[in-house]
């Protein structure tokens, strides 16, 4: 699903974030991606979303050299990816609903069907009831679900989430790496990543270790 | 196609959406493209009404044909009857020397004329020339002038000319008029697309991110630029009309003093198409460029 081959990003003035990482995740793994801030876990994965483009090396998602990707094919790219953000990214000028209706809207999906997969994903993450309620008004905990509702509404193969849990007390952190298991047992790939080593060690699974930007063994 | 369907009438949604968030700051917008919209088509309607004026003057226009004096009368009504059967005249009118006399006098010089040991006065012949194109009548005037009855042709073509050429000017205001401030329609909403990128920058970062297309961020923006100069141009149609109606008034007025009527030509169907036509497709080229222009700042950003 995912490989890097020695891959290197050096970001414009010079810091290194990653330094020639070579791994491989398949199809349907929950790994996680621990190590301390600024180790570079979050430079890997917009690598994965093709937010950022290597320096040198090759990265390979879905059988695609993301390095070569086309503006064009970019979106459609994406498409296959879940993205949790840290800092949400919600839309606040639109209901809960409406923005998890986004994702189904650009890939061309609207009236009823579209209506229904929503309230679909809003029911697995538990925000059913607060469909109509801005995204400011829902906590922490809920905002982020409501990040992952979005993630997954279009059904995509693989899940990437920075610092998913970050913010969040132990139950809500619980709950979310619940969800996250359940997707994992339909076929879902998710890469996670996160400093919490205790949540780490509870749920179990690949950890891959980053240390200044080199993959420790 | 149904997908197709649904997906415009979503962006178009969104325009309108949009629109109805700031109603204020869209009714302003709206207005000053009307004005300036209103500015040239006002010209180009002021300019046709103008040429119906003139038109009928035109067809007023006079040529003096003085006869040499040793012409008589009989020769002169014979020459009438000749110019008549011209069919670049439409009437030959022989005016009599003692008539001509009676007319000076009708006209309050009788004081110069009893002063006069005999009538100076030749025999004249009106014309009223079918066609008024001053080509048209300076070939006509030299003709006449070969004529061996004919002492003098005077047609004062000059004032003819005068009005065509000044047509032709008005004719190029409007056109530049029109290219000017449809410029200025164009970059208005433009500006106003451009705010607008900037101000849903985030939801349009966040759409990218989740897989969609330029052509789905374009989209909306696209729809609310082609809806914006459609507004303008309705909005320049209605000013135009509420200025008509104004000015009505004071030209009936004038038109009174002529000892005639008029009452003013609208825009006709097919100019207030071209016009609300004209509107939406630079209101769509405006928010084109700077959608264009302003996603790549974004991008580099």
């Amino acid at each position: 699903m995912i490989e890097f081959e020695q891959v290197t990003k050096r970001y414009p003035g010079g810091h290194e974030a990653l330094s020639e990482v070579s791994l491989a995740i398949a199809q349907g793994e929950l790994v996680f991606l621990t190590g301390h801030s600024g180790a570079g876990k979050s430079t890997l994965l917009k690598l994965v979303a093709a937010i950022e483009r290597p320096t040198s090396g090759h990265v390979i998602v879905n059988g695609q050299n993301v390095s070569r990707l086309k503006r064009a094919a970019m979106p459609y790219f994406r498409r296959n990816i879940g993205l949790i953000f840290q800092d949400h990214k919600l839309l606040y000028d639109r209901s809960v609903f409406d923005n998890v209706l986004l994702p189904l809207h650009i890939q061309g999906l609207t009236g009823q069907d579209a209506a229904k997969r929503a309230r679909a994903a809003l029911d697995k993450v538990g925000l059913l009831g607060r469909e109509r309620a801005r995204p400011i008004t829902l906590s922490g905990g809920e905002q982020q679900r409501l990040c992952i509702a979005r993630a997954i509404v279009s059904r995509p193969a693989l899940v990437l989430a920075d610092e998913p849990t970050a913010n969040l007390d132990e139950a809500y952190a619980n709950d979310i790496m619940d969800m996250f298991r359940a997707f994992n047992q339909v076929g879902v790939t998710l890469v996670i990543s996160t400093h919490d080593l205790d949540l780490v060690r509870r749920y179990g699974g690949r950890a891959l270790t980053l240390d200044h930007g080199r993959l420790a063994a | 196609m149904k997908a197709w369907l649904s997906h415009n009438l979503h962006s178009l949604g969104i325009a309108l959406e949009r629109m109805r968030s700031a109603p204020l700051a869209t009714l302003f917008t709206v207005l000053v493209i009307g004005i300036a919209l209103s500015l040239p088509a006002g010209l180009y309607l002021a300019l046709g009404n103008f040429k119906q004026v003139a038109g009928n003057l035109h067809s007023q226009t006079e040529i003096s044909v003085f006869l040499k004096a040793d012409v008589d009368a009989g020769r002169g009504r014979a020459l009438a009857g000749r110019l008549q059967a011209r069919p670049d005249i439409e009437t030959a009118h022989f005016v009599d020397r003692a008539a001509g006399l009676e007319q000076l006098r009708a006209a309050g010089l009788g004081d110069i004329t009893t002063a006069l040991p005999a009538n100076p006065l030749p025999h004249v012949l009106l014309l009223e020339p079918g066609e008024a194109s001053p080509e048209g009548l300076r070939t006509l005037s030299e003709h006449l002038a070969g004529l061996p009855e004919v002492e003098l042709v005077k047609l004062d073509a000059d004032w003819a000319r005068r009005l065509a050429a000044l047509m032709r000017l008005g004719e190029d205001l409007v056109a530049l008029l029109a290219a000017l401030l449809g410029l200025a329609l164009a970059a208005i909403t433009g500006n106003t697309i451009r705010l607008q990128i900037y101000a849903q920058r985030d939801e349009i970062e966040v759409a990218r991110l989740i897989g969609a297309t330029d052509r789905f961020i374009r989209r909306p923006f696209l729809y609310f630029g082609a809806l914006q100069g459609l507004a303008g141009g309705i909005a320049a149609w209605g000013l135009i009309a509420l200025s008509l109606a104004a000015l009505q008034g004071s030209v009936s007025l004038l038109a009174t003093s002529y000892g005639t009527t008029y009452a003013i030509a609208a825009l006709a169907w097919h100019e207030a198409a071209a016009l609300l036509g004209a509107s939406t497709l630079l209101g769509l080229a405006g928010a084109y460029f700077a959608v264009g222009h302003t996603l790549r700042g974004l991008d580099k950003a």
